[in-house]
């Protein structure tokens, strides 16, 4: 399918998303019109919670540093055409042992914080490798089984924030507990640079940035990039070329786990959260990533610049809520715009294929 | 003691109703080598459509048909979407949920909707056998089409030209494709199909068990309804069988607090997820499921 994307005449790829992010726009504005509120002034709320002032660009950078490592991950595994879509689950799976980590060991601020971020990724990895493990053995198909493990690891973080043991919040005398642990310590979390008035970057942003640069170098001049490209184009032709398949093809797996619990730490040891472990903390990043990676055509750089537009939607689509309109519309207006970015292509070189005559080699 | 027993029996057989409809759909979907993940989207946008016709007509059964008629055509883009412009289909399922999760959020938060219910069928003399009478003969009505839907899937699949060739698409497409069966098509038509049951069993946890919408009310039983596909192996009494496993593990969760008996709550989450995974390691599902499962078809040009 890659090849045959590169292969389509680009004005018309252009023109056809050009149509369709305007299509996707309309159907949101006509929503938001048909069920009482203004169009316009959801506009300028987006606007105004992601990109209006540096408070609102240190919110939107926040989110897009968990997206971008994310996707990231999701850029390997889907070249590799081993497809992952359990980065939900992995994220969970990366801050619980992130915050594991984060808790339990008494060592000084900087060391801290590394082992937690390498502790978390590692996590995920293993757990993203399991899925490669049982088709490796059993032949589990591994998109099932990515998927399905993601419910596990929502109800492992349950478990693990419900019992005292574990990581339940300790009690401050006759407090109740909550479900949820205790807040890392200072030493473990991400600093900011740049104390520009109101603006904060993040050292998330500045790990997810040269992830993305590390892994599109590596994919594009490396053995192991054209061996991974292969695979995921043929796999047939990887196993004849000597490409030990399961090996290359588990190893993605983790790879693009690993990102994703790398997420998972990023998003417990930054600000965009409470610090603490929480079962519903992934919020959506997982998913979202994975739509990065996809609107991004599985291109590392490419996801930069996506990253950022999905958390410019959702850093504004927390500051719309405080306006009456519902946030849940910045999920649809997502969702509408993948759309209108991922079928052009598509629907493009389809035409072209109809047009050509029966028997003529396109 | 009889009395809770059929306590969880009668909540499990309506917790399963609705699963038992999706898998129908879902099973035959697979057959045909989607692997389709929108079924949760299916049945998400069933449930709020049903509920939303019903209270504009001020008939729960109309609401029901606007149910059916919303898996059909989330059924209808899929099916476009992968196996026409061929973007990978579990990307469409994850947008397609998303959409559907995020619209009818949206929605329900905007607007006001009166509860309604179809009616309950009451068996005469079935209905007073102990302990298996409450729970199967009394049930909203939608839950008795399972008789005939049940069957009718098993022989489209099984005993149908057309389900032959369904199941040739799911297993060898390039060979179907060879004997000019239009893969793509079937494809489409039983992601329809799939539609149609999903949006039935969404439609169902509307207006037939709950009688309102609530936000994210399905949560996660598509994915239940993928693992209980897994777990029956790719045969369809063993994906009901599942169904009620999951249903009925589902209501030992909502019964066992009351009845003082104190079992993990996140491990009885998580049992069906567990055991699709177990069923999979021990059973070496490989040689069972269809072999196209999941992989786009692309019609080659030499």
């Amino acid at each position: 399918m890659i090849a045959r994307l590169t292969t389509v005449v680009g004005w018309r790829v252009a023109a056809a998303t050009a149509a369709g992010v305007v299509v996707a726009l309309a159907l949101s504005a006509l929503l938001i019109a048909a069920t009482g509120g203004s169009p316009s002034g959801a506009l300028e709320a987006l606007y105004r919670g992601s990109v209006a002032d540096q408070t609102a660009w240190t919110s939107t950078l926040l989110f897009t540093a968990p997206l971008l490592l994310v996707a990231v991950g999701a850029c390997v595994s889907a070249r590799s055409g081993y497809f992952n879509i359990g980065q939900e689950g992995q994220v969970l799976i990366g801050a619980l042992a992130g915050a594991w980590v984060a808790l339990r060991l008494a060592v000084a601020g900087p060391i801290l914080l590394i082992l937690t971020l390498a502790f978390a990724a590692l996590a995920a990895g293993a757990w993203a490798g399991l899925s490669a493990l049982m088709h490796r053995l059993r032949g589990v198909n591994v998109v099932v089984s990515t998927l399905l493990m993601t419910f596990l690891a929502q109800q492992l973080v349950a478990f693990a924030v419900n019992q005292s043991w574990f990581l339940q919040e300790s009690r401050v005398g006759d407090a109740v507990a909550s479900p949820q642990s205790n807040q890392v310590p200072v030493g473990a979390r991400l600093t900011s640079f740049g104390e520009y008035p109101n603006l904060q970057l993040n050292l998330g942003l500045f790990i997810a940035i040269a992830a993305a640069v590390l892994i599109a170098v590596a994919m594009a001049r490396t053995r192991w990039g054209f061996r991974l490209t292969m695979l995921g184009l043929n796999p047939v032709t990887a196993k004849h070329a000597g490409v030990r398949v399961a090996a290359l093809g588990g190893l993605a797996l983790a790879i693009s786990g690993a990102f994703a619990g790398l997420a998972g730490a990023v998003l417990l040891t930054s600000p965009v959260g409470t610090n603490r472990l929480q079962p519903g903390m992934s919020i959506n990043i997982g998913w979202d990533g994975l739509l990065v990676a996809l609107v991004a055509r599985n291109r590392p750089l490419l996801a930069m610049p996506v990253a950022l537009f999905f958390g410019v939607l959702r850093s504004g689509g927390g500051f719309l809520a405080a306006t009456g309109v519902p946030s849940f519309l910045v999920d649809v207006v997502k969702s509408l715009l993948v759309l209108a970015f991922v079928a052009p292509p598509v629907v493009v070189s389809l035409w072209r294929r109809r047009s050509v005559p029966e028997g003529v080699p396109a | 003691m009889i009395s809770d027993v059929e306590t969880i029996l009668s909540s499990g057989v309506r917790l399963t109703a609705p699963l038992a409809f999706a898998a129908c759909g879902e099973y035959l979907a697979e057959r045909a080598g989607t692997l389709n993940i929108s079924v949760e989207a299916m049945m998400l946008g069933a449930a709020f459509g049903s509920i939303a016709t019903a209270s504009a007509t001020g008939s729960a059964t109309t609401g029901l048909l606007a149910g059916v008629l919303i898996g059909v055509v989330i059924g209808w883009i899929h099916g476009n979407l992968s196996h026409r412009a061929e973007i990978n289909t579990f990307v469409v399922g994850l947008v397609l949920n998303a959409l559907a999760l995020g619209l009818t959020s949206y929605l329900i938060t905007t607007s006001t909707f009166e509860g309604h219910q179809v009616w309950q069928v009451s068996i005469p003399v079935l209905r007073d056998i102990p302990l298996i009478g409450q729970p199967f003969f009394v049930e909203r009505w939608p839950v008795y089409l399972l008789l005939v839907l049940i069957p009718l899937t098993w022989w489209l699949v099984e005993r149908s030209r057309w389900g032959l060739e369904l199941r040739a698409v799911g297993e060898n497409p390039q060979a179907a494709d060879v004997t000019g069966i239009r893969v793509n098509k079937r494809r489409r038509q039983a992601l329809l199909w799939c539609g149609a049951l999903a949006g039935l069993g969404g439609a169902y946890l509307a207006v037939g068990e709950v009688g309102s919408f609530n936000q994210n009310m399905t949560a996660g039983r598509g994915y239940i309804v993928i693992a209980a596909v897994i777990f029956g192996a790719w045969r369809l009494g063993r994906t009901l069988l599942g169904c009620l496993v999951f249903g009925l593990a589902d209501a030992m969760r909502l019964a066992l607090p009351a009845l003082g008996i104190t079992l993990n709550s996140q491990l009885l989450v998580a049992a069906p997820y567990l055991l699709a995974l177990l069923a999979m390691l021990v059973f070496s599902t490989q040689h069972r499921e269809p072999r196209a499962l999941g992989q786009p078809f692309e019609r080659r040009s030499t």
